[in-house]
């Protein structure tokens, strides 16, 4: 073999970082979620995160290999990351085919439309948990298969917004370690603080949307509370944090890359624009929960926060 | 521990390789090419013909004009050829070609060993001296030192910061002068701050070099260096680069392009240009030879070889074992800023401070994949740029937004690239937007001035 010389422009050298492996640590941080879940809410919740999985997967390879022509881009595995999110926003007794059809919206509407990973505007995940709460909403809120708990029929959320005098049975340990009703990957803070501080610790995301947004939730909650004269536990902020997709929604969904901000100032007023809009649902709204949402209109304004907030010009 | 502001990367050092290996003294070249042009500014204009004898330190190249350097004869003999030859980069440039006859140096060029420490020149005989010389930015830059050392009328420095950071990694070459020629290295420090009329002087040395820190400051306060202090800063790329090092070290930001350095009182030379500086001054011997590292994975020995400009690269590269097989870079620098070359009979200039071969895995580029908006090259641009958006701008030619967005602050580090998880040219491209900015921004000053 003889010496071949080369010429590229500099640098020579890479970090070694790339999107597999940034996909891959978001799928690993997720799973101590996915283990809390099955042990709670049983076997079908691996059942019904492997259809999302599956069928992401293969409406990616089908849209890239047959509309796209080009190279197959399922190895980044994205797809996995979205039909992992996609499931965790399910109430575990969902039918599968109403999973798959959410994949399909979820891959083929909410990514693939806008050119794949990278450029769409919302969160895949989200737009297919979106889709099937308007589409299917008895479905979408059956939450009989789950703990038999005080508080079964509903989660924790509803329950307590329209019965506030349930308050009394709040468990916070409970709730902690994952003895609630809700969506398969909402449950468990532990589990998803956990898989956070993994994503922390791999540099997959830094703290300022999470922090931004669980702050933000916390100082409203506690504001409102003390508006009302701090009668109510619904303005309990602990209870906020714990409760519905809060944590899941901060840790996992908020910090999509294409979705959120570039700069650490535009990723604080992001989560804060998050934490505000979810309470105001939450406490205000017609529906009981208001993450999706919130996560939702912020992506549509991070072209704008992108716009506003540069990085600090060097020498400015 | 000090470091610059905002951005930067922790790419890994590999300068295990050839950090303890010893300066030699390489062998005289039976032949050297010397080019007309190893500096930032005008080619100088050779001043000699084949058939020329000339001594070892006989200027040869003519400095055209203030930008420009004079250039000196490595070696003694015989001119063979003034013509044009490819440099590493294969562009045709004029070289002058001697073939060495023994080694006899000018009359009063100083060879005697010894360190000659009094300097009682006024600063416009040691600048003057150090212009003779030929003396450019030996860390890479090749910017005719007399020409920083001209402070314009009106402004003042306030301190002379020294770079003894080679952050680039695998460059061993500053840190072998600071090891073994330190004494050296501390006087010229000395002859520059007369040259610039300061006080104080600040040597600015990453923290993976303890024993250089340590040695320094040892001899510091051993033979008395006035004002002259060794600053450890925390490992961090690209701190070598002139604003990094001028904030870590001072705190304080020069303004984007056009401003210079000296407009926060602050002149910055490498500690190998020091070296020469001394030379220059002391010994009356203009920048004829250089330390220079040779270092890769795949080498069979690296060293750190002390040079005569205008050695072949290839003949630098046998005595390290030759070139590995398979794909290979080759590069003039270190990995994150050395420019490729392509062709091994190019000549060893002025501002190679090491010889880097990359070979198989570690010299090939990854399939560039789509971009995730991740934010890593924002994060990672010590210029507080958007990469991401520059590269796409330049891509879609779009120079006057590529402008509006400060392209021309960008200093290459190519710390945007090193982090893209997709691994995307970013810059590549920004270069391309940089260079065609700067050409749109000189063309609308001269139809102004006309």
């Amino acid at each position: 073999m003889a010496t071949r010389l080369f010429a590229a422009p500099s640098p020579h050298i890479h970090g070694g970082e790339n999107t597999r492996r940034i996909m891959g640590d978001v799928v690993l941080a997720l799973l101590p979620a996915l283990a809390v879940s099955t042990y709670v809410l049983g076997w079908r919740v691996l059942f019904i995160t492997a259809v999302a999985v599956c069928s992401c997967v293969v409406v990616e390879y089908l849209i890239g290999r047959f509309l796209f022509k080009g190279r197959t881009t399922i190895c980044d595995l994205s797809a996995v990351v979205t039909g992992v999110l996609l499931a965790f926003n399910l109430p575990a007794g969902i039918p599968w085919w109403i999973v798959v059809i959410g994949s399909v919206v979820a891959i083929a509407i909410g990514k693939m439309t806008f050119g794949g990973l990278g450029c769409n505007p919302f969160n895949p995940a989200l737009t297919g948990r979106i889709f099937l709460l308007i589409a299917y909403p008895v479905q979408m809120t059956d939450w009989t298969t789950g703990v038999p708990d005080t508080l079964s029929g509903s989660t924790i959320l509803p329950t307590i917004k329209y019965q506030p005098e349930l308050v009394s049975q709040l468990d916070f340990m409970q709730m902690f370690g994952g003895q609630m009703n809700g969506s398969m990957g909402e449950i468990g803070a532990l589990a998803l603080i956990l898989g956070g501080l993994y994503l922390l610790w791999r540099r997959v995301i830094t703290w300022h949307i999470p922090v931004a947004i669980l702050g933000t939730m916390a100082i409203f909650a506690a504001c409102v509370g003390a508006g009302y004269g701090g009668a109510l536990i619904y303005e309990l902020p602990l209870f906020h944090l714990l409760a519905g997709g809060a944590l899941l929604g901060a840790i996992f969904m908020a910090t999509d890359y294409s979705t959120s901000p570039m700069t650490h100032k535009g990723m604080i007023i992001y989560g804060v624009g998050i934490g505000v809009i979810t309470m105001i649902i939450r406490l205000w709204g017609a529906y009981p929960e208001g993450m999706s949402f919130a996560i939702f209109i912020m992506n549509a304004a991070t072209p704008l926060i992108n716009k506003y907030c540069r990085p600090k010009r060097f020498g400015c | 521990m000090r470091t610059f502001p905002i951005g930067g990367i922790h790419p890994s050092d590999n300068k295990e390789w050839s950090k303890d290996r010893a300066i030699e003294v390489l062998a005289l070249p039976n032949e050297v090419k010397v080019p007309m042009i190893q500096h930032i500014g005008a080619p100088s204009t050779p001043i000699v013909q084949k058939g020329d004898k000339v001594l070892t330190g006989q200027l040869i190249g003519q400095a055209a004009g203030f930008v420009s350097a004079n250039i000196h004869s490595p070696i003694s003999g015989t001119v063979t050829s003034v013509d044009a030859y490819p440099n590493g980069q294969g562009q045709r440039r004029i070289m002058v070609v001697i073939k060495r006859e023994g080694d006899e140096w000018m009359e009063d060029i100083d060879l005697t060993p010894e360190l000659k420490r009094e300097c009682s020149l006024s600063a416009e005989e040691i600048i003057a001296k150090v212009r003779n010389a030929g003396i450019v930015g030996l860390g890479g830059a090749q910017f005719p030192t007399h020409v920083k050392l001209s402070v314009p009328d009106g402004q003042k420095a306030e301190v002379l910061i020294i770079n003894g950071v080679e952050c680039e990694p695998y460059l061993t070459s500053d840190y072998r002068n600071m090891m073994e020629r330190a004494e050296m290295m501390l006087t010229g420090v000395e002859i520059l701050m007369r040259a610039v009329k300061v006080e104080r002087a600040v040597i600015g040395v990453e923290n993976n070099k303890p024993d250089a820190i340590a040695h320094l400051r040892d001899l510091i306060a051993r033979n008395n260096y006035k004002g002259i202090e060794v600053m450890p800063l925390k490992l961090r790329y690209p701190q070598g680069g002139e604003k990094q090092l001028i904030a870590a070290v001072t705190g304080r930001q020069v303004a984007p392009p056009p401003a210079l350095p000296i407009s926060v009182g602050a002149v910055v030379c490498n500690v190998s240009t020091a070296i020469a500086v001394y030379e220059a001054v002391q010994k009356n011997k203009p920048l004829i030879e250089r330390v220079v590292t040779i270092t890769g994975k795949t080498l069979g020995s690296t060293h750190n070889f002390l040079a005569r400009m205008g050695t072949c690269v290839g003949e630098i590269i046998d005595l390290a074992g030759g070139l590995p097989e398979g794909d290979v870079k080759l590069l003039n620098g270190g990995p994150m800023m050395g420019r490729a070359v392509v062709d091994i009979t190019a000549p060893l200039i002025k501002g190679c401070s090491g010889i880097t071969v990359l070979a198989g895995k570690e010299a090939a580029r990854g399939t560039e994949l789509a971009c995730i908006k991740c934010g890593k090259c924002v994060s990672a641009c010590p210029m507080g740029l958007e990469p991401y958006l520059l590269s796409k701008l330049a891509k879609l030619q779009k120079w006057d937004m590529a402008e509006q967005h400060n392209t021309i602050d960008c200093i290459e580090c190519g710390c945007c690239s090193y982090t893209c998880p997709s691994y995307l040219p970013l810059l590549d491209y920004i270069r391309i937007g940089k260079q065609t900015v700067m050409t749109n921004i000189r063309a609308r000053a001269n139809a102004n001035k006309k």
